[in-house]
């Protein structure tokens, strides 16, 4: 069902009665309020919310192999966790948690979290800044990506972002990080796709009514005054600002936890109307080299990093539920790389290579996907966790499962196609989601191709360039390259025989104005 | 105000009385010479005024030497022109008939007669050119303040031959130091303003009164000076300056006595009822001009304050109040005044003065589009085509200057004849410059510049963040790049809360030891493979955009 049909059979039986004492009729079927009011149609967009854990997460302590416990306590002997310690997980005997995230604990054995193992992929990275890079861009550990996978994801699914934006069809931000700048993961193909909510737009102050103070100086009234037109120009700003205050009530989180404050706001905004994609929030400080547990190894600092971790998931879950919105959120946790299976002598671990990582949600295929890793009897430093599943399978399920996108885009998005694994329930899929293929200015057709596509675009006239770019943003061939006496559309045939499949940007700059169009060359 | 009191009323700002109070303080510093600290601070505040941004290799260059000498030496203009504008364009569309036809490209067009075909590749040329001397600018004040001359006796290119456009960018090149007095003469029989306010059909049986007032209310007076000019006063002007003509052929001006009103024209009392003799032949027009500007220049305090005030505004701040009026204003006029109209003593007094490095007067200017798009690209030290690559390198000139009219500053055509309203539109002045339009446009010019570049037959400029960063005294130290990069980008400093954080978001990813980034840097340095590259690259990237998109990138 269409969301619109939805609305319309839902709210015309009442629509002559009042919600609050608001007339229903005095306001458009599409009024964010209503739908807030009506507690139902908002339950058709999808969103997911991406937990970035910084610093490199020991997966060995957090799901603990049980069917080997006895190698696991010998390659770790000062900050094993204790075998009695450990959460059981209803259905696999095999494999618990960590014995602080009852939460996750609870939401496992309900049917609403899934935990992969030994994600990674080849050749991992030890570097935190490189890892998260190859994380954020879903590049090959040997392939360098200027741009990110949800960039790529919003690009295709929002055309010519940000212009022309917003618009009827997509009133909102297409995702938002919470933290002061958006990552490598929102940076589409030209430019972000996403806005973060303490950034220059001040997202995140404009909903707390906090404002940096400026001197008392010239300079400082000028720097107000910028700001002021700034506000005015953030064209997300009141959708946000009106999301957040829709919401007046929520189910309690808990306190001293980072991450739960930034998964109250996604609620918020969730529930507030916002039909932004994805949110991305973090929580740092898993670099746990040493004094990663304390004498006790059921605490110390890890352990008080999964119990925030695992808190603020269970009570976003059930603030999701109290607000109404459960049904269309997916949540996945993911940390640069894991760590070794041997322990240092420092109570720490160091950089290692897959880790497990988890999907929450009512829609996921609940269980434990994989095995527990192989721990060699006499483990030695550089023993790593190899990796069972790419990490952009994980991102080709929820790309697939979730959002919906056919193979072209899933292929256009993470570069080459990537097997799905079942995490997420068949039935979960909705493509509910606006055509916006009416704003490009740059179009091709066809797409995927084999050797050669044909490129339409629109000038304005004047100078305008059709550049054709790889993913690393560097331009391997100029397709268009001069002045245009009269706007109008246009069309070049880009013949790609020379070049190997892949995916490639059809960059138009004319003026200001700048389009990119990703295009997908297979065999 | 020294730096020591202005720290003092910082801490006081916590007190309501400050918080109430609405007007935004001024400070009660004159002409005194300033003989305060002479640091990077003080260097950037002096570049970013007179010149368009300010380069660190500029910075460092004048730190090397007193703050009189880099004053002298920034108002010292170098004797020659810049070298002309080329034809940069091909012959596609221009017939064989034409002119333009026979000319080589790369060589000038400036003295070649009027070409219909090319004149309006000529105009683009002429822009371009002339944002490429504002991109190459030498260490001196010259590319500033001809652009104050051209927005004090503006014209618009569209309203005359591209020739003529050029000729009046060198007059304003020629005097943009010299002596007020004959500039307002040489002004008046320019080619280009006597076709744009219709000086060259001003004749004696039908005198046209536009160039008439406007050299009273927009190039000399002012309108608001009590008592002022009158109407009759205007036409009386008009007439003395009947039978000045163009000649098409040469592109210069020259004078009919045919076309004079020879009669003597008395002026109101206002003028002290001064009359201007009428004569005749040849001689006639030089003659009365010249008791024309006597005339004018006889009002000494009204033209001195005038020039004065437009200057400050367009150098220091818009906003003047008594005290700077009275410690500033009126002693730079009798400055002006006293060196019989010379401009140099003016602004050397000004430049040295404790009032231009007060603390108050540091960082509240708005940058111009212009200041905006060359001071980004000077700063960033963004690499162009070299001059001799003419064709690229007027494209890419092209593209800024493009640019910068999209953000309502199209150099060379000003609105109209009273120039771009910022300098003048009371009560908002350089506000103007920043709405809910041209913000997003700035915001995007920098995304641009750092994002993809601009790029054309194969060329690109594009903001290298790892070059600039190369160029810092210490990039492996995250806190100390920061605050580097900072200080040569902004004149408000980011809390040192704020820079921590952007440190660890972007610097750090996240992480908390500063060593993440020096490794990652060093990495680069040592061994600068792709790998180590886009490490950096995409970190530092972000980090200079984030700066870029803040208010405070927006003030200099």
């Amino acid at each position: 069902m269409k969301r619109r049909d939805f609305l319309r059979n839902t709210v015309t039986p009442i629509a002559a009665t009042a919600i609050n004492g608001i007339p229903v009729t005095s306001m458009g079927m599409e009024s964010p309020l209503i739908q807030a009011l009506m507690g139902m149609a908002t339950d058709t967009d999808h969103v997911l919310v991406l937990i970035q854990m910084n610093g490199g997460n020991d997966g060995l302590n957090m799901v603990i192999p049980i069917d080997t416990y006895g190698a696991y306590q010998a390659a770790r002997t000062n900050i094993a966790i204790p075998e009695n310690n450990i959460l059981a997980l209803s259905g696999t005997p095999k494999t618990g948690l960590h014995p602080v995230m009852t939460g996750v604990q609870k939401l496992f054995n309900d049917g609403k979290a899934t935990i992969v193992q030994a994600v990674g992929y080849p050749q991992p990275s030890f570097s935190h800044f490189r890892a998260t890079d190859i994380w954020m861009s879903a590049s090959n550990s040997n392939q360098f990506v200027n741009n990110g996978w949800v960039g790529r994801y919003l690009d295709q699914e929002f055309p010519g972002y940000p212009i022309g934006y917003p618009n009827a069809s997509m009133t909102d931000p297409l995702g938002i990080q919470i933290g002061s700048v958006t990552s490598l993961n929102f940076q589409g193909p030209a430019v972000t796709m996403g806005v973060s909510m303490t950034d220059p737009n001040n997202f995140y102050n404009l909903i707390n009514g906090v404002q940096d103070p400026a001197p008392n100086t010239p300079a400082g009234f000028e720097l107000g005054f910028i700001r002021s037109v700034a506000r005015q120009t953030q064209q997300f700003a009141d959708v946000i600002k009106s999301a957040a205050l829709r919401v007046t009530q929520q189910n309690p989180y808990p306190t001293g936890n980072s991450l739960a404050d930034q998964l109250k706001i996604v609620a918020r905004l969730i529930k507030g109307g916002l039909r932004t994609r994805v949110y991305m929030v973090s929580i740092g400080g898993f670099d746990t080299h040493a004094g990663q547990t304390q004498a006790d190894t059921s605490t110390g600092s890890h352990a008080t990093l999964l119990l925030r971790l695992s808190d603020a998931i269970k009570a976003f879950m059930d603030d999701l539920k109290f607000l109404g919105v459960q049904r269309r959120v997916l949540g996945m946790t993911f940390s640069e790389f894991g760590r070794r299976i041997k322990s240092n002598s420092s109570t720490g671990t160091d950089h290692g290579a897959a880790a497990p990582v988890i999907l929450f949600g009512e829609y996921v295929n609940p269980g434990v996907v994989g095995n527990n890793p192989t721990i060699p009897a006499s483990a030695s430093v550089n023993d790593n966790v190899p990796f069972q599943y790419d990490f952009r399978s994980i991102y080709a399920s929820i790309l697939e499962k979730w959002f919906c996108v056919n193979n072209t885009v899933l292929q256009s998005v993470l570069l080459r196609n990537f097997q799905s694994l079942p995490v997420i329930k068949s039935n979960s899929c909705n493509s509910a989601f606006p055509d916006l293929t009416e704003n490009l200015i740059i179009k091709n057709y066809p797409n995927p191709f084999t050797s050669s596509t044909t490129i339409t675009f629109k000038t304005e006239g004047g100078h305008t360039s059709v550049l054709i770019m790889d993913t690393l943003g560097r331009v391997i061939y100029t397709l268009i390259d001069q002045d245009y006496a009269t706007a109008g559309q246009y069309t070049v045939t880009f013949n790609a025989d020379r070049f190997a499949a892949g995916v490639y940007y059809a960059r138009l700059q004319n003026g200001a104005v700048q389009q990119v169009r990703t295009m997908l060359k297979v065999k | 105000m020294e730096r020591r009191d202005f720290l003092a009323l910082k801490q006081k700002a916590g007190s309501n009385e400050m918080i109430e109070q609405k007007e935004v303080i001024r400070t009660l510093s004159g002409l005194t010479p300033y003989n305060g600290v002479w640091t990077y601070n003080e260097v950037a505040h002096l570049l970013k005024r007179t010149m368009f941004g300010a380069k660190p290799e500029d910075v460092n260059y004048f730190l090397g030497m007193s703050m009189n000498r880099a004053v002298d030496e920034l108002l010292t203009i170098p004797v020659t022109q810049p070298a002309p504008p080329v034809k940069n364009y091909p012959n596609t569309n221009i017939p064989a008939t034409d002119p333009d036809f026979s000319l080589p490209m790369g060589t000038t067009w400036v003295n070649s007669v009027y070409s219909p075909a090319a004149d309006g590749l000529r105009r683009s040329s002429f822009k371009a050119w002339w944002m490429g001397l504002m991109i190459n600018q030498e260490k001196n004040i010259s590319e500033k303040i001809s652009l104050f001359w051209h927005n004090h006796f503006a014209t618009e290119s569209l309203d005359f031959l591209t020739s003529w456009g050029f000729n009046n960018n060198k007059l304003c090149r020629q005097y943009q130091m010299g002596n007020f007095k004959q500039f307002v003469r040489a002004i008046t029989l320019d080619v280009a303003m006597l076709r744009y306010l219709n000086g060259y059909v001003n004749i004696s049986t039908a005198p046209d009164e536009n160039y008439a007032r406007e050299l009273q209310e927009l190039f000399t007076l002012g309108k608001e000076n009590n008592p002022n000019y009158t109407e009759d006063d205007v036409k009386k002007v008009a007439r003395v300056l009947t039978g000045w003509k163009i000649n098409g052929t040469t592109n210069t001006s020259y004078f009919n006595a045919g076309q004079h009103d020879t009669a003597s024209k008395t002026f109101s009392s206002f003028y002290n009822n001064y009359t201007i003799t009428g004569r005749t032949g040849a001689t006639a027009g030089d003659l009365e001009l010249d008791d024309l500007m006597n005339m004018i220049f006889s009002k000494q305090a009204e033209v001195s304050k005038f020039l004065v005030t437009k200057l400050y505004r367009y150098f220091v701040y818009y906003k003047i109040d008594s005290a700077t009026e009275a410690n500033v204003i009126l002693p730079l006029a009798q400055i002006l005044v006293a060196n019989n109209w010379e401009i140099k003593p003016v602004l050397t007094a000004l430049f040295k003065s404790e009032h231009f490095f007060d603390v108050l007067n540091q960082g509240c200017f708005i940058k111009t589009p212009v200041d905006l798009i060359v001071g980004s690209c000077r700063e960033y030290g963004v690499v162009f085509p070299a001059s001799s690559d003419y064709v690229n390198a007027y494209n890419m000139w092209g593209y800024l200057q493009n640019y910068a009219s999209l953000l309502q500053q199209n150099i060379g055509d000003p609105p109209d004849v009273a120039g771009w309203k910022a300098y003048y539109q009371e009560p908002q002045f350089h506000e103007i410059w920043i709405n809910t339009d041209t913000y997003p446009r700035r915001n995007l010019f920098t995304d641009t510049m750092i994002n993809t570049g601009y790029t054309r037959s194969g060329v690109k400029i594009i903001i290298d963040p790892v070059a600039f960063t190369s160029r810092l005294t210490n990039p492996s130290d995250p806190n100390a790049l920061i605050d580097q990069a900072l200080k040569i980008l902004y004149r408000i400093d980011l809390t040192s809360a704020t820079k921590a954080m952007l440190k660890k978001q972007i610097l750090l990813s996240n992480q908390d030891q500063d060593y993440y980034w020096t490794n990652a840097w060093n990495a680069y340095l040592g061994n600068p493979t792709t790998a180590n590259y886009q490490v950096v690259f995409t970190r530092l990237r972000d980090l200079y955009k984030y700066f870029m998109n803040l208010a405070e990138f927006h003030l200099c």
